[in-house]
């Protein structure tokens, strides 16, 4: 796409410009305002309502928490899947929450970047057409799929073709809204992303009905916040605001109660910043933790206001507390 | 008397002296220029050292494991530089038929903007300027969702056109000629007719010289390729060649040769787009020719066509050419757009591989580097081909 190559482009020419070197904290500080890179097109996680300018979401409330534990303003910048990692790595932006899969080479050094908690674990799905017939990947075998370019999709579905000996034909796009219109106009047989993208991109469609999930999930799908490689001061802030979500839900602490939350446990004391000295450890006021649910409640409220209504069940997943059998599960607050 | 006074050279002072100023300002300039650029790139390098990002090409060797559906012999398999390969074969492709078929339509137009009919002059004119005044990507969004998505029917009902061509949304499908197991014997008499042309083509232009005479020798030398080729045929054991017809099967055609929807779209817009420019280059060398070489080409007797041929267009190419070349590169570089439209072209294969790796910075080298050497391909062409039909002095 001809924005991606010029924002792309420039910040590469950014990167020659201007040293990146600086501690980000410091920097949100003096700034005074946080730059979370956002998806802008997926309704649920990322959204920019075009008529009032706000973004909403699941990853925009948890951008919203990272400034509010750190008591400073904040701007969205929305981003396509091709630009977002040089988003980060040139420091355009503090953190990067769009729905970004956490996978080794993104993790490692050879990419710069460091992947916060799972906020969300999703997995690669299918959606077709029902008056297709297909019901299974098997069902696929010469079939067009129509995705988008930039994203690990395309890799992980040559894969599952390529492992059960089909024939693929792919089309990519750089736009997530294009590719679907492609689809929905009857380009592709299929359109394969993550399932809570298809489940987002469904409820958008002239006619949801029409097409169904197929059962099938390809992968895996750890989506969380990122961070540049290398400056785990920042890294510790962000980590330990998702965690506070975790933990938020598994005391019964809320948006609402939160403000006048009393406790005679000392772990709930520590994190409501009564005791313990746990902000000075991170280099946050004490009462960061209680700023953050706040502003956008916790792990439960954030899900149910934001993932509920695109059809996303919360039982029987990962995304369940570990208290009834998922992997939301926050460490010691100590 | 009055003497003027002359200066002698040796005693003007250097920064006064213009040979001198030229000689050092150019200088000066080069060595700024120069110091720029080492600066960005020391800076860069120490930038990316901090990052933890080294310059590297070795990802080219990695595997790529995306999906590429058009163009050249591709598997998720192969490695990233050949994935890179593919799509920029991709790019070159559309750039070479675009640039063929907007000619055309430029010339037509061109010459249909200064018809005698009244009709064909206003639709002309309404073509060119309908089109060079709305934005590419919102024509090509206009071809490959208005016009061929939504205008074509699904695979399973495709229109089927004479000789097994079948027209859906999906694009364009067509019999094709695969090799078969004797295309590896037949491959040599190709090759010795090649060769044979070459020799035929020669001779024939030496012996038209020595006698003086018109003559088309490259016609000798098809000849003699045919020749090869039709006794290599006949004398092979099977045929070298069969035809792979489609095949209706679940989802699609199978078999034959295909042209994405996204290809057909993105060559439709690139050419419609690249034509109504070319016509205006077109119109304006034919206007630049002086009126009095038409009347006398008229006076001579000469019809409209051979008027045209024989003497305003050998003209006004001279008018054309050089800003026909610029109206090729942009067509070359538009064809990036094709990333809109899910063409697999050079930038949407990098941005996949640069998304896949992370290597930002030695993609997009890789990037510009490919569309310099192909804009540099067509311009040095061009080039050629303009120095050539300027008029020889004498």
């Amino acid at each position: 796409m001809r924005r991606a190559f010029s924002v792309v482009a420039l910040l590469v020419l950014a990167v020659s410009l201007c040293a990146v070197g600086q501690q980000t904290l410091e920097a949100v500080l003096a700034r005074g305002k946080l730059v979370v890179g956002v998806n802008a097109a997926l309704p649920g996680f990322g959204y920019l309502n075009a008529t009032t300018g706000q973004f909403s979401g699941f990853d925009v409330d948890y951008g919203r928490a990272i400034a509010a534990a750190i008591g400073v303003g904040i701007e969205f910048v929305p981003l396509t899947e091709g630009e977002r990692f040089t988003a980060l790595q040139t420091g355009q932006i503090d953190v990067l929450i769009h729905n970004t899969t956490w996978t080794l080479t993104r993790d490692s050094r050879e990419m710069g970047l460091d992947f916060c908690p799972t906020t969300f674990y999703d997995g690669q799905g299918f959606l077709v057409r029902r008056a297709d017939g297909i019901s299974s990947i098997s069902d696929m075998d010469g079939a067009t799929v129509c995705m988008t370019s930039g994203t690990g999709t395309e890799g992980n579905l040559a894969d599952a073709f390529r492992e059960r000996g089909l024939e693929l034909r792919a089309q990519a796009f750089s736009d997530t809204e294009v590719a679907f219109a492609a689809y929905e106009a009857g380009a592709c047989d299929c359109f394969t992303s993550d399932k809570s993208q298809l489940a987002s991109l469904r409820s958008t469609a002239s006619v949801p009905d029409d097409h169904t999930i197929l059962p099938d999930t390809i992968t895996r799908e750890p989506l969380g916040p990122v961070v540049r490689h290398g400056d785990d001061e920042w890294f510790d802030i962000v980590k330990w605001v998702v965690f506070a979500t975790f933990f938020a839900e598994e005391y019964g602490i809320t948006q609402a109660n939160v403000a006048t939350s009393e406790s005679s446990n000392p772990e709930v004391r520590r994190f409501l910043g009564i005791e313990g000295g746990m902000g000075a450890k991170l280099g946050l006021t004490e009462d960061w933790a209680v700023n953050a649910i706040a502003a956008v409640g916790n792990y439960g409220e954030l899900f149910a206001r934001h993932l509920e209504p695109l059809g996303i069940k919360r039982e029987g997943s990962p995304n369940a507390l570990y208290t009834e059998g998922g992997l939301i599960y926050s460490p010691q607050w100590r | 008397m009055f003497r003027p006074r002359v200066i002698p050279s040796h005693s003007l002072r250097l920064w006064r002296d213009t040979r001198v100023l030229r000689v050092v300002g150019q200088a000066v300039f080069l060595a700024a220029v120069a110091a720029g650029a080492w600066w960005l790139l020391v800076n860069l390098q120490a930038n990316l050292r901090s990052s933890g990002l080294n310059l590297s090409f070795r990802f080219l060797r990695h595997t790529a494991g995306f999906p590429i559906s058009e163009g050249i012999r591709y598997s998720p398999t192969d490695s990233n530089g050949h994935a890179f390969w593919v799509g920029f074969v991709n790019t070159a492709r559309i750039a070479a038929i675009g640039i063929v078929l907007a000619t055309v339509v430029g010339v037509l137009v061109g010459v249909a903007r200064l018809s005698a009919n009244w009709l064909v002059r206003k639709l002309a004119a309404l073509y060119v300027e309908a089109i060079r005044n709305i934005p590419l990507p919102v024509q090509l969004f206009f071809w490959y969702f208005a016009v061929i998505l939504t205008g074509l029917p699904a695979a399973s009902n495709s229109i089927r056109l004479p000789g097994a061509i079948y027209l859906s949304r999906r694009g364009l499908c067509m019999p094709w000629l695969i090799p078969t197991a004797s295309f590896a014997t037949w491959r040599w008499f190709l090759v010795g007719g090649a060769v044979s042309a070459v020799v035929v083509y020669a001779f024939r232009r030496l012996q038209l010289k020595r006698i003086d005479r018109p003559g088309i020798p490259i016609l000798w030398s098809v000849a003699t390729l045919l020749l090869a080729g039709t006794v290599g045929w006949c004398i092979t054991a099977g045929r070298p060649l069969a035809l792979d017809v489609p095949v209706f099967e679940r989802f699609n055609f199978e078999g034959g040769i295909w042209l994405s929807a996204s290809f057909l779209a993105l060559l439709v817009g690139l050419t419609t787009y690249t034509g109504a420019f070319i016509a205006e280059i077109v119109r304006a060398g034919i206007q630049a020719v002086d009126r009095g070489q038409v009347e006398a080409a008229k006076a001579l007797g000469l019809r409209r066509r051979n008027l045209l041929r024989l003497v305003v267009l050998p003209q006004a190419m001279r008018v054309i050419l050089p800003p026909l070349g610029s109206q090729y590169l942009s067509l070359a570089k538009n064809s990036s757009l094709g990333i809109l439209i899910g063409y697999y072209d050079l930038l949407n294969v990098s941005t996949t591989i640069f998304n896949q790796t992370g290597r930002a910075v030695e993609m997009m080298l890789l990037i510009m580097g490919s569309y310099l050497s192909l804009s540099f391909l067509f311009s040095f062409t061009l080039n050629y081909y303009n120095r050539r039909m300027q008029p020889v002095e004498k």
